[in-house]
């Protein structure tokens, strides 16, 4: 009996790292949203009612991003702190990027709904994949260690690849997912690599705060030992970041698997993936390794420009729309990487530059969604038909229908009152206040060359007339719903930007 | 009344949202008067708010009206905001004016046309944005309506296409104004770097304060300019216009001859406090440039045999002339000359547009002649605006292109470079007398050649040009008055007769240049040019209306052979050659060039392309290839290479 | 021993990795290339921990590493085995219907 007791009266005092749950919260919701969703929908035999799932993980999404914004206040009121032993931050970005990643999230459960059961595959499965893919994403972009942060990046990858090769019944998406996995394994690894040599060189993995990357890096003279070490090791981080942005030369897998992955979880990827590489990209790049930013700076200024011109000289020669707004994607990250390549300019101007790429993030992962949806009803039954025929005529078809994608695709031109332009404008503004012209010059020339395929969109849609073979579009509610959020998000940001700049910049100032 | 401004543009954009909806169930030609309704309301507004600027002290007559404040966020701080000072005002005179006739002459011209509502959701929101972009408070409202200007012109040149060529009949237009508008977004930043703001206010202010540095002055200028290149089809970015004229004929009238093309020259003028603190060279392109395309432009004219490619070089050529005008710091002339022109010019594009619709939708002047006598209206409206164009006193052309040679003769500060922009500007002068009297002769008077093809049309059986409607023929009559009027807002006999200078002077005053001539030399100027541009009217007479003369008057014939000969020799060799040799650079070298930029998009694109081959061994590769490359980078930059 | 020792092992280990994804047509064989990476990985973070005096930062990461790369190889595998199922090949040269 003693000897059984004995354990319990070991009174020693453990250090344990303060949790604070409450600011985990947003994290909690969408791990135990997930959970339930898997082990509910196998534990009942039938299968859930139509929609509970949808219901549930978009429920989810809601949750964790007001959760998120009740964490926005009180970092308002008690600035941004740390969590976890300082493996995980809540502070202005992480937050932002995070209730992009929920928008994100809640917009492609409504889209993948009437999606899933269209193509007659409805499976809790799904779901729990996104749920997972934006817990990680939500990790990375909070994320203040290296280790945190490549959790965070596998959890949203390996769910993505899944995703990406989801629909069963379709060749294409089997494809996507296997060169997703076999690319995305492959820059993973050299992200890998990367940590590792940086942990060499720096003998940490945390990246702000006491004893950390940061401070390591402050000073010299401990790292100039290991300086080779180091740059190798930053240069193998930036390209396991750039090849989850889409930048070229980091690119090539985006086409295919956009292309070939479901519909709704192209658009899933195309939002919230790219939000988290960005929020991860600014926290562990940008903001803890300023002393190396004359190294790393140069990099992403070639990046932007070839992401920029790349990106979009190749959309003009697609005929498949998603394709084409595969490598749109790619333009709009060029656009992105601008923003980052101001912030690495530091001081004022730099924050600028973060603000405009929170900015650009938010507004484009709902623009994206809202696109890509329009892009899953116009696929109709079979996901197939994507090619520019299938928009022909849609302007008379499913006029609504056609005047939500014209929105969105205007706003992805960076038309004036809408909120593609501002976002285009504030990141452009950035680039010029931090003095990069020459970037900010072939920004606007990339916009110019761009334009031309968003309107070759249109102009199928309202000038050429329809296929009277083709099947007629259905608009089902969820989907529709979806679409109304993103063209009215869409126009409101476009018409008044303000509050949203200025949150923006709020949050590029408040940080951890 | 400076108050509701905001309702210029909110009528058409109403017109716009309402034939949207109801358009199809309202048809022809409800939705046409109702569109026409709305531009015509817009016009009363414009109007009742030039008399309330009239009424005020000339330093009063400056509005801002801000309708909500757009990106108000700390360094960037811009407003939805309209700008009524008589610059905006005068412009959206005529948008409304010569806009609300266009639609009228429209409902008669698309009568029985299969997408005639649609037509007029176009024509209103071209109206819409062209009243954003005149009466814009910044850049940004400004490029706001640039930017739907250029999407409904593209919109509406692509109107009849059949879905084959639908996707690449605008394309040219697409391009070039891409370019231009390119350089308005680089404009549009480096005003913004420079006085952190994007009104235009600020701007002027900043340039007229002296605080605007001439090397950034430069650059905007020559920014903006490029853009107005773009939009008001200057060299090398003229090419779209041309071919624009694919377009329904009302529309040619009023965005490729009277409106849209004119928002470069508009804009030039807006900023011409900028333009005076430049270099001077800049000015100085700006004047070479336009000279460049009135005369380029005129040549090709005089070698086109459709009757509305005639008008469109013709277009290119004037708006060469108010480039030129701009260049020589004469802004009053520039929007004197644009105010005629949108009268005269509107007038022809809509008789040419009448004399389309008698033939049946013929186009080519060689199978026209002596309609005179079939459409008497038509022809007589048509001669109208042929003698304004040509620069015979007293029609209104001819006032506002003395103005602008006369800027030219005596600028002050480079006047062996102006005096030869002069001699430009006069010979153009002349060919353009020249081949407007050419035009008219070949589709009104001579003999009647449409029929020898009457059997062409073989569905109209005995085909016969008509007289075009009432309401087509309502604002040709109306367009013809102005065009005989439209001197009187400018004589250069007194100071009280100036009126269009004492009204914009306060906007110009810093940038316009103030000439150097002698009453004399002002009066042969105007005397001469007015002179020899009727002895170039008399040769076209005499080379295009030979048979004729020939009949009536031997004696004088003869006379006249000997000079004709030679004229016709000339034309039919060397001058015909020049003229087809400037009309084969216009086909293949600048067109080649502008083709080149989309297919060299495209063509690199397909090199691109290539790439992508679909093997995921070859994606990795290139990963390993991007991995190496910045591997490189940042291991030369450790061991010192980079500094 | 050294811990350049442990690193030219850990590059060389990487280097025959990556050549064996851009190399080989067999998708099972790249998989067990990333595999040969992340242990690469692996390496040099328990030799930079020894060198820092046994920091547990490292060899938590390994372990981490170690689970990741268990999760990737399952995910992976069945990835293969989705397509061998549909084409009875797993040559990845034949995943080439997207492409341009």
């Amino acid at each position: 009996m003693h000897l059984l007791l004995s354990p319990m009266q070991q009174t020693d005092k453990l250090i344990s790292p303060s949790v604070n749950w409450g600011s985990l919260t947003p994290l909690l919701v969408l791990l135990g949203a997930g959970l339930v969703l898997l082990v509910g929908a196998a534990l009942s035999a039938r299968g859930w009612a139509k929609g509970l799932y949808a219901t549930l993980t978009a429920a989810a999404a809601v949750a964790a991003g007001v959760l998120q914004f009740v964490l926005w206040n009180s970092t308002v009121h008690h600035g941004p702190k740390s969590l976890v032993g300082e493996a995980l931050v809540v502070d202005g970005p992480s937050l932002f990027i995070g209730i992009s990643i929920c928008a994100a999230l809640l917009l492609a459960a409504l889209v993948t709904d009437d999606y899933l059961r269209r193509e007659d595959i409805d499976s809790p499965e799904v779901y729990g994949l996104y749920l997972m893919a934006a817990l990680g994403g939500l990790v990375m972009a909070a994320s203040n260690d290296l280790i945190v942060l490549f959790l965070g990046l596998e959890v949203l990858s390996i769910a993505l690849y899944v995703l990406a090769a989801s629909h069963r019944k379709r060749i294409e998406s089997q494809e996507a997912g296997l060169k997703y996995f076999i690319l995305g394994g492959f820059s993973s690894a050299f992200f890998l690599y990367g940590v590792a040599l940086v942990y060499g060189a720096t003998g940490t993995t945390r990246l702000r705060g006491p004893e950390s990357i940061k401070t390591a890096l402050a000073l010299t003279v401990e790292t100039d030992k290991h300086r080779a070490l180091l740059v190798v090791g930053v240069a193998l981080l930036l390209v396991g970041l750039a090849f989850k942005v889409a930048a070229v030369p980091f690119h090539s897998w985006t086409p295919d698997v956009y292309q070939g992955a479901p519909t709704p979880v192209t658009g899933f990827m195309a939002s919230a993936a790219k939000a988290a590489a960005f929020g991860a990209l600014l926290r562990s790049v940008v903001l803890s390794m300023p002393e190396l930013r004359d190294d790393w700076r140069p990099a992403i200024w070639v990046l932007a420009i070839l992401t920029l011109v790349i990106g979009s000289t190749l959309a003009v020669v697609q005929t498949n729309v998603k394709r084409m707004l595969a490598y749109s994607s790619i333009s709009h990250a060029g656009f992105i990487l601008v923003g980052i390549e101001a912030a690495a300019h530091g001081g004022e101007s730099g924050d600028r530059g973060i603000a405009s790429v929170l900015f650009y993030v938010l507004t484009y992962a709902v623009l994206v969604s809202g696109t890509f949806a329009v892009s899953t009803l116009v696929g109709r039954s079979g996901d197939g038909a994507h090619g520019l025929d299938s928009y022909r005529g849609l302007g008379r078809q499913r006029p609504v229908l056609a005047l939500a994608l014209a929105v969105f695709l205007l706003a992805q031109a960076g038309v004036p009152l809408t909120s593609g332009f501002v976002a285009k404008f504030s990141v452009i503004t950035a680039a010029a206040d931090a003095s990069s012209y020459a970037i900010a010059i072939i920004a606007m020339l990339a916009a110019v060359i761009g334009a031309f395929l968003y309107l070759r969109i249109i102009v199928s849609m309202f000038l050429e007339d329809g296929d009277a073979e083709g099947e007629r579009v259905s608009i089902p509610f969820g989907t529709g719903a979806a679409i109304g959020i993103s063209v009215a998000f869409t126009l409101v940001v476009g018409f008044f930007p303000g509050w949203l700049l200025e949150l923006a910049r709020d949050a590029a100032t408040r940080l951890y | 009344m400076l108050n509701v401004i905001w309702l210029i543009p909110l009528l058409p954009l109403c017109g716009f949202v309402i034939n949207v909806v109801l358009g199809r169930r309202l048809g022809d030609p409800k939705s046409g008067l109702l569109a026409a309704a709305m531009c015509g309301a817009a016009f009363i507004v414009t109007l009742v708010t030039y008399f309330d600027l009239v009424s005020r002290p000339e330093e009063a007559r400056q509005h801002v009206a801000t309708i909500f404040s757009w990106i108000p966020v700390g360094g960037l701080s811009v407003d939805a905001a309209f700008l009524a000072d008589p610059l905006s005002i005068t412009m959206a005179l005529f948008i409304t004016g010569i806009g609300t006739l266009i639609h009228l002459y429209a409902v008669g011209y698309m009568h029985g046309d299969p997408k005639f509502s649609k037509f007029f959701v176009y024509l209103n929101l071209f109206a819409f944005s062209m009243l954003m972009l005149v009466l814009g408070e910044n850049m940004l409202v400004t490029f706001l309506g640039w930017e739907g200007v250029g999407t409904c012109s593209y919109l509406l040149i692509s109107f009849w296409h059949t879905r084959e060529s639908a996707a690449t009949a605008g394309k040219k237009a697409f391009v070039t104004n891409r370019v231009g508008d390119w350089g308005f977004m680089i404009a549009m930043f480096l005003a913004f770097q420079a006085v952190g703001s994007l009104s235009y206010s600020a701007l002027n202010s900043a340039a007229m304060g002296g605080t605007l540095v001439r090397s950034t002055a430069t650059a905007i200028t020559m920014m903006l300019f490029l853009g107005a290149c773009g939009k008001s089809a200057q060299l090398p970015l003229y090419i779209w216009l041309p071919d624009a004229m694919e377009g329904p004929t009302p529309v040619s009238a009023l965005i490729h001859a009277a409106t849209m093309v004119t928002a470069g020259v508009y804009l030039m003028v807006r900023v011409n406090p900028v333009i005076a603190t430049a270099f001077t060279w800049a000015p100085a392109v700006i004047a070479i440039v336009g000279a460049a395309t009135a005369l380029f432009a005129a040549t090709v004219a005089v070698a086109q045999t459709d009757i509305k490619k005639v008008l469109a070089y013709s277009t290119v050529s004037q708006l060469g002339f108010m480039f030129l005008a701009v260049g020589s710091g004469a802004y009053v002339a520039a929007i004197f000359h644009m105010v005629t022109h949108a009268f005269f010019k509107a007038l022809l594009f809509l008789g040419s547009g009448s004399v389309i619709h008698g033939m049946h939708h013929e186009q080519d002047m060689r199978r026209m002649g002596a309609l005179r006598k079939l459409m008497p209206i038509t022809a007589g409206t048509f001669i109208i605006g042929w003698l304004a164009i040509a620069g015979v006193p007293p029609f209104a052309g001819f006032w506002s292109k003395d103005e602008i040679l006369l800027a030219a003769w005596a600028h002050p500060t480079n006047p062996a470079l102006f005096k030869v922009l002069w001699g430009v500007g006069l010979f153009t002068a002349l060919l353009t007398a020249f081949y407007m009297t050419r035009q008219v002769i070949m589709v009104f008077f001579g003999k009647a050649r449409w029929e020898d093809h009457s059997g062409d049309h073989g569905a109209h059986g005995d085909f016969k040009p008509h007289e075009s409607p009432a309401i087509m023929l309502l604002p040709l009559v109306a367009l013809s008055g102005l065009s005989i009027v439209g001197g009187v807002l400018n004589l250069p006999f007194t100071d009280s007769t100036k009126r269009l200078l004492h009204w914009l002077e306060p906007l110009v005053h810093f940038g316009e240049i103030e000439g150097h001539a002698s009453a004399g030399e002002k009066w042969g100027l105007a005397v001469g040019t007015a002179a020899l541009c009727l002895a170039s009217m008399g040769v076209a007479i005499f080379v295009y209306q030979r048979n004729r003369a020939q009949a009536v008057e031997p004696q004088i014939l003869a006379d006249g052979w000997r000079y004709d000969r030679f004229v016709s020799w000339f034309m039919g060799h060397p001058g015909r050659q020049a003229f087809e040799a400037t009309a084969w650079v216009d086909r293949n070298i600048v067109d080649g060039a502008v083709n080149g930029v989309a297919t060299g998009v495209r063509r690199s694109g397909a090199v691109l392309r290539r790439t992508q081959s679909g093997f995921v061994r070859n994606y990795a590769l290139l990963i390993g290839g991007g991995v190496v490359l910045m591997l490189a980078w940042f291991l030369l930059r450790a061991v010192g290479v980079f500094g | 021993m050294l811990l350049n020792q442990f690193l030219l092992l850990g590059a060389i280990l990487f280097a025959i990795g990556v050549y064996g994804v851009v190399a080989r047509r067999n998708a099972v064989l790249v998989l067990m290339s990333i595999e040969l990476i992340l242990n690469s990985v692996n390496i040099n973070l328990l030799a930079f921990a020894l060198r820092n005096g046994g920091d547990p930062t490292g060899h938590t990461f390994a372990l981490y590493v170690i689970a990741v790369a268990a999760a990737e190889v399952g995910v992976g595998l069945a990835l293969v085995l989705l397509v061998y199922r549909n084409r009875r090949s797993i040559a990845l040269d034949e995943l080439s219907e997207m492409k341009g």
